[in-house]
């Protein structure tokens, strides 16, 4: 019970609380006045904001699509090895990158991406790539960035899955077998339907994270001296707006946009999905 | 930047933020104990221009950048009685805007600033002045006859209507400099015009292809080239308007001159601190426009040229230009905060950081913005035996900075990054970037609340 309380307390003062803030920030001025939309309005009308949108819009497709398609197929492949030590080995290199901390994991593949630096740069080379600058051309950091979440983010994700997977009991994979479903049939009519609940919690998840994306573009901005990844995404216009514009309310109704967009999302999730329904 | 500022507007701003700061405390008042510190008048004197907070003793907090931490162990060394807590940042190094998201903080708890910080910025006045944290200077903390000692200009980033906020550590001016051994063993004379500079350029690229003329891969390039061909990109022409025009003559033909150069692979789009520079690059500078830092922190100590082989040449002017004129890039700036409770400490700190030889005159890596400093720190240089020739350049360049383009709170080397370099990248024209480079500025200065002129 004690314990509850101090978690309740620490979510109210670390979670409810500045969120509650951040709304009260979003409907007034600088000088504590509500001024209703108005400062949705100006963030709105900033010559970066539909840009923005568009960018977290076009991530967040790649980044969701790429997650669900391999994470899941990873998953299943990993199961099936599981019978061999090869299981535990893997299992152990996916989850790697994962622990590395964000930005420093991304910080490595500012060097994967560099051709002059890369311990790939012929691979960077074949795809026609010879110095940074053309790596990071303003079209290739949807998929850049796609790529780098997908190292860092998705080796956790695909412990969990395989986790999941391990639920399924023996008797149901074992009817499916003598039913005679080969791999593929298992895993489209068995593994994956089962699968179902995970699969969602996984995209709400990645979906709010996505949405914030901040620390990619940030720190390619700051690599790259300002030539790609600045004012990239809503996080990063949420901080420009609060430290470089001196705008924290316009700031703040950025951040209670964001907010509404990835509860909706989940919400949406939730009920199409029938997540909370008992089995 | 030398502007004029309406008076009410610092009013309405402090008021503002009084009003914010009291919301700030109702809001968390309930969550932490907090108090929250009065950042508002009471106890104030009004001495040197400014409301003064009660003075105490106590340690004398400085920021400075890594590269600044010399100066005050330097000072702390030679005043040992002066009690000194030196705190590194980065400095605002590459509009990392660190310093100005801390005092905001500040402003909002009402305490924790810093007494004396150092920033690689010179624009940081357009926001420090609005936010009350940066100390009027010339109102009796720092003698005009000292003022007045520092290079012509030097100081027009620090003042707002009249008012000097800042001190300038270093100038920026943009010189030509170039490997003296090497033009020789070529046979080609420093070029004095831009005309000459193109054509050598043009000569180079068949005579000796694979060796540079200068480089247009920089976030700053346009503060190089553009500035000193007297480009209208970038006119403050108040404290928050600008006019910008990227189709004048003087920006087109520049632009034209870069293109030119870079087609015929005499000028690099790398940018000289990238790593395919340093590597593949570095050993073919035969001439290289750029600013005073450019000596020690790009040929010294990134690309690692051995002695007795870079020398400085004034950069060139267009024939027939009768006022020659350079650009400028960066120089950082000192600034004292007006919540010190050790202002007497803090402008001894101040005075001695931007002017005494001790620091200035011998150590300090830039071009000193203090004129007798930087007679002195020139007479180092020459006998320190690094440079193929004396630095006279630097000296007569230090006043000819075109006073044309400003300091604005945006950033136009973010501006020229994020527009122009992905283009050249992809083999696009400067000429054809001009009309999407002018429109990029326009809306990142109206973003910014700047009224602007076109």
């Amino acid at each position: 019970m004690a314990f509850v309380a101090a978690y309740v307390v620490l979510l109210v003062a670390f979670g409810v609380l500045p969120t509650a803030y951040a709304i009260y920030f979003a409907f007034t001025d600088a000088g504590g006045k509500i001024t209703g939309f108005a400062n949705f309005i100006t963030t709105a009308q900033d010559f970066r904001f539909l840009d923005a949108v568009g960018h977290v819009a076009t991530y967040l497709a790649f980044w969701l699509v790429s997650l669900v398609v391999f994470v899941v197929a990873l998953a299943l492949l990993l199961h099936r090895l599981a019978s061999g030590g090869a299981s535990k080995a893997l299992r152990f290199l996916y989850y790697i990158p994962g622990a590395l901390a964000g930005a420093a994991s991304v910080l490595v593949w500012l060097f994967m991406l560099d051709p002059t630096v890369s311990p790939v740069s012929s691979l960077l080379g074949a795809m026609g790539f010879h110095t940074f600058g053309e790596v990071i051309a303003p079209g290739n950091l949807p998929v850049l960035f796609t790529i780098i979440a997908f190292w860092t983010g998705a080796g956790g994700w695909i412990v969990v899955m395989y986790g999941a997977l391990n639920n399924i009991p023996t008797d149901v994979m074992e009817a499916a077998r003598i039913d005679g479903a080969g791999a593929w049939k298992t895993a489209w009519h068995v593994q994956i339907p089962m699968l179902r609940k995970w699969i969602v919690y996984m995209v709400i998840l990645a979906f709010a994270g996505g949405a914030q994306l901040f620390v990619e573009p940030q720190l390619l901005s700051l690599a790259s001296v300002g030539v790609a990844g600045r004012d990239y995404s809503l996080n990063q216009l949420t901080f420009d707006f609060a430290f470089q514009m001196n705008n924290i309310n316009g700031a703040a109704a950025v951040s209670v946009e964001l907010l509404v967009v990835s509860v909706s999302a989940a919400a949406l999730f939730v009920a199409r999905s029938g997540f909370f329904d008992a089995d | 930047m030398t502007v004029t500022k309406p008076s009410s507007g610092r009013e309405r701003q402090s008021s503002k933020r009084r009003a914010a700061l009291l919301a700030g405390c109702a809001a968390t008042a309930a969550l932490t104990l907090t108090a929250c510190g009065s950042g508002g008048a009471a106890g104030t004197t009004n001495k040197d221009g400014f409301a003064q907070a009660p003075q105490k003793d106590g340690a004398l907090t400085v920021w400075v950048d890594a590269t600044r931490v010399e100066a005050a162990k330097l000072y702390q060394q030679q005043h040992p009685d002066v009690k000194l807590d030196i705190v590194t940042y980065d400095g605002d190094a590459n509009g990392s805007n660190y310093l100005q998201t801390k005092v905001q903080l500040f402003n909002r708890t009402g305490k924790g600033w810093p007494d004396v910080v150092f920033s690689s910025q010179n624009n940081e006045v357009t926001w420090a002045v609005d936010q009350n944290f940066a100390a009027p200077l010339n109102k009796g903390l720092i003698p005009s006859a000292a003022l007045g000692k520092f290079a012509s200009g030097a100081n027009d980033v620090c003042t707002v209507g009249g008012t000097v906020y800042c001190l300038r550590n270093d100038l920026s001016q943009a010189v030509l400099w170039y490997n003296a051994p090497l033009l020789k063993k070529f046979g080609y004379s420093v070029p004095t015009t831009w005309e000459e500079y193109q054509a050598l350029g043009e000569k180079v690229a068949k005579e000796h292809p694979g060796y540079l003329v200068g480089d247009a891969g920089d976030s700053f390039t346009p503060e190089i080239y553009l500035w000193a061909s007297k480009c209208g990109a970038n006119h403050i022409t108040g404290p928050k308007s600008v006019s910008v025009n990227t189709s004048s003559e003087a920006c087109t033909k520049m632009a034209k001159l870069i293109d030119v150069l870079i087609k015929n692979k005499s000028m690099s789009i790398s940018g000289v601190f990238s790593t395919d520079f340093g590597k593949n690059e570095a050993d073919k500078v035969l001439l290289m426009p750029g600013p005073a830092w450019y000596g020690g922190a790009v040929f010294k100590d990134t690309f690692k040229i051995p002695a007795k082989q870079i020398g400085a040449a004034p950069i060139p002017q267009w024939q027939g230009d009768a006022s020659p004129s350079t650009g400028n890039v960066g120089g950082g700036t000192w600034l004292l905060s007006q919540h010190s409770t050790h202002i007497k400490a803090a402008t001894d700190f101040l005075k001695w950081v931007t002017t005494d030889n001790a620091y200035q005159g011998e150590k300090a890596p830039g071009f000193p913005a203090y004129a007798p400093a930087a007679e002195n720190w020139l007479k180092g240089q020459d006998a320190s035996g690094y440079f193929a020739t004396d630095l006279s350049a630097l000296k007569n360049a230090s006043s000819q900075v075109w006073p044309g383009w400003g300091s604005g709170q945006f950033s136009q080397e973010a501006i020229w990054a994020a527009t122009v370099k992905p283009g050249l990248t992809q083999g696009k024209s400067v000429v054809s970037m001009l009309p999407a480079w002018q429109d990029s500025i326009v809306k990142y200065a109206k973003s910014n609340g700047y009224k602007v002129s076109q």
